[in-house]
């Protein structure tokens, strides 16, 4: 089922952690299995990357107490490549033993050096940006938001996802939002079923494009990351997707500074939208709406093929 | 039945009432009850176990806090001791309140509700000043529903009768599988909406999603906006002077008559040139098939 939400401030910043952590807890009944979020701040200095890293998945606990060496032997060899690349890291900090947040600088082949890093198996960049932070693991939002400090983020937009894993694994890799790779600050959530998934697929690898997982909703990902690096605008994206996107869907992309919804052509999944002069929501039920707006407020649900953008 | 006295009826468990009001019952499954009334009986078209309530005794319910399970419970007790106006506040999106309501009450639910709201309903009246999310009254057998903002999608799925309306726009696939009574909509309607209507009433105010009508049975649909695009054998029939009859009857009992009158209204009803019209019995098809 999955559930999704979104939320954008217009010219300002708030808690996006608190509220997004209030309306995907809200969502839970719709996917116990993970959550994942992707907010967005100001961001730091504009020569700034941040970078978030997961060394291992649930398969690895299968090595037993070796799985600590295992990680601290990956997460030596994601130091030893940035440093190849001549990434300078300013810092670095372990959230969870198995999940790194490093900000860096780095003047070269972004996507060299992600894919380098990505060579070692196990070992999956979750996001790059400057303003982006992305970070998915498995329990509810309560959970996820306690173990990484998501509760007092500050920023100015933000997407999150609540995973019941029905085509794919329950483990991190499998989780969303997934990150537009190599594009910086570009995230996807999404609700539904891709059924041109392989088809699909196939023409994004021949063109290029790495999959991280077997997730449907990838593909999402990378189709948009496509798109924009081709010099397609994110609202053109969206509306190709349903033309040559199959299946049912509901998603939301985020980019630094917008963030976008496209609806499938049958309307099948839902999403509830609340829409006013400096702030929109949206989620997949209004109780998560509710979460963080308790007073009365007017919202609607968006038509079939209907796809809307709006900037921060 | 006239040798039967209140006091004597309310001292009796449910199957003894049933029995004695003339009523045949037939127990399907664990759970299910089949009651057949009694047709001579003409003023015992509620069911036996319906509560006697006083539409004039009043009182709130304050979701804030509670579960679905708790506050729908909490429904039917105050509709035992005699409560006939429940008031639900702070509902905030909160699923399937009100549902399986079978007999009498005025239900009030302040704010906006989630999925499947007010559902499997068999009589009472409900007025909502929020939005409804999903399947709003699905299966709705009798009574009135009155929604002031907007709804979502398959708001009244499968309803056979009553009178269901939305004074804003709702959602796609509205009225899908509709089997009887009448939906309004003030505002808009997205698309497939009367998918597989069987029959009864639609009308929608403003204007319609592609595929109005899909394979429609039968039914009526009336649409005072443009329509995007006409469902497989769905087709247009004219407006005759009962249905302006009935549309301005019905759209000013619920304050929704249009300014410009019903006139400019596009009927649309079952073109039945699907395969299944034809008036072969399934052993002729086989042979021809």
């Amino acid at each position: 089922m999955c559930g999704i939400a979104g939320i954008i401030h217009k010219g300002k910043s708030s808690n996006v952690g608190g509220e997004m952590t209030a309306m995907l807890q809200a969502l839970k009944h719709r996917g116990p299995d993970s959550t994942g979020y992707a907010v967005y701040s100001k961001g730091g200095a504009p020569e700034e990357c941040v970078m978030r890293v997961k060394v291992a998945e649930a398969e690895d606990r299968d090595v037993g107490h070796g799985v600590h060496k295992l990680i601290a032997d990956r997460i030596a060899r994601v130091d030893e490549i940035l440093e190849q690349h001549g990434a300078v890291v300013k810092s670095k900090e372990a959230p969870q033993e198995y999940a790194l947040r490093y900000v860096l600088t780095h003047e070269g082949d972004t996507a060299a050096m992600a894919d380098h890093i990505e060579e070692d198996k196990g070992t999956e960049i979750l996001s790059m940006g400057n303003s982006l932070e992305l970070i998915k693991d498995l329990g509810d939002a309560a959970v996820v938001a306690g173990a990484y400090g998501l509760n007092e983020f500050e920023g100015t937009h933000g997407i999150g996802h609540t995973r019941m894993a029905t085509e794919s694994d329950v483990d991190i890799k499998s989780a969303h939002p997934y990150w537009a790779f190599p594009y910086n600050d570009i995230s996807v959530v999404h609700n539904g079923q891709i059924t041109n998934y392989w088809l699909m697929r196939r023409e994004m690898e021949r063109k290029g494009h790495r999959f991280m997982s077997n997730c449907d909703s990838e593909l999402l990902a990378v189709y948009t990351a496509h798109n924009l690096a081709n010099g397609v605008s994110l609202e053109d994206s969206l509306r190709r997707s349903i033309e040559e996107i199959d299946g049912v869907f509901t998603y939301l992309v985020c980019t630094k500074d917008q963030l976008g919804m496209a609806k499938d052509t049958m309307a099948a999944k839902p999403l509830v939208l609340y829409e006013s002069d400096d702030l929109i929501v949206m989620a997949s039920e209004e109780v998560a709406i509710r979460a963080i707006l308790p007073q009365e407020i007017d919202t609607y649900d968006p038509y079939d093929e209907e796809v809307r953008v709006w900037q921060a | 039945m006239a040798s039967v006295t209140d006091a004597e009826l309310k001292a009796m468990n449910q199957e003894e009432r049933v029995t004695a009001l003339g009523m045949r019952t037939e127990q399907l499954t664990g759970k299910s009850l089949y009651v057949e009334f009694d047709t001579e009986a003409a003023d015992n078209f509620t069911y036996p176990w319906a509560p006697d309530v006083d539409f004039n005794k009043r009182t709130e319910v304050d979701c804030d806090g509670k579960t679905t399970t708790e506050v729908n419970r909490q429904i039917r007790e105050l509709m035992a001791e005699g409560y006939g106006t429940i008031v639900l506040q702070n509902p905030r999106g909160m699923h399937s309140l009100g549902v399986g309501i079978l007999s009498r009450l005025n239900l009030i639910i302040e704010g906006s509700t989630g999925y499947f709201a007010i559902g499997l309903i068999d009589g009472p009246n409900v007025r909502v000043t929020g939005r409804v999310g999903w399947s709003c009254a699905e299966n709705m057998m009798a009574g009135t529903v009155v929604i002031e903002k907007n709804a979502g999608s398959t708001f009244g799925a499968a309803i056979r009768g009553g009178d269901l309306v939305c004074r804003g726009s709702v959602g796609s696939r509205t009225g899908i599988d509709q089997k009887g009574g009448t939906i309004l909509v003030g505002g808009d309607t997205g698309a497939l909406s009367g998918f597989m209507m069987q029959r009864g009433r639609m009308v929608v105010c403003g204007n319609a999603g592609k595929n109005l009508g899909d394979s429609m049975y039968d039914g009526t649909i009336y649409v005072g906006g443009d329509i995007k695009s006409l469902g497989v054998d769905a087709i247009k029939a004219e407006l005759t002077d009962l249905d302006k009859a009935w549309l301005t009857r019905k759209l000013t009992q619920y304050g929704l008559m249009p300014d410009k009158g019903v006139d400019h209204f596009t009927k649309v009803v079952a073109g039945k040139q699907l395969w299944n019209y034809d008036n072969l019995e399934p052993n002729e098809k086989k042979l021809i098939l």
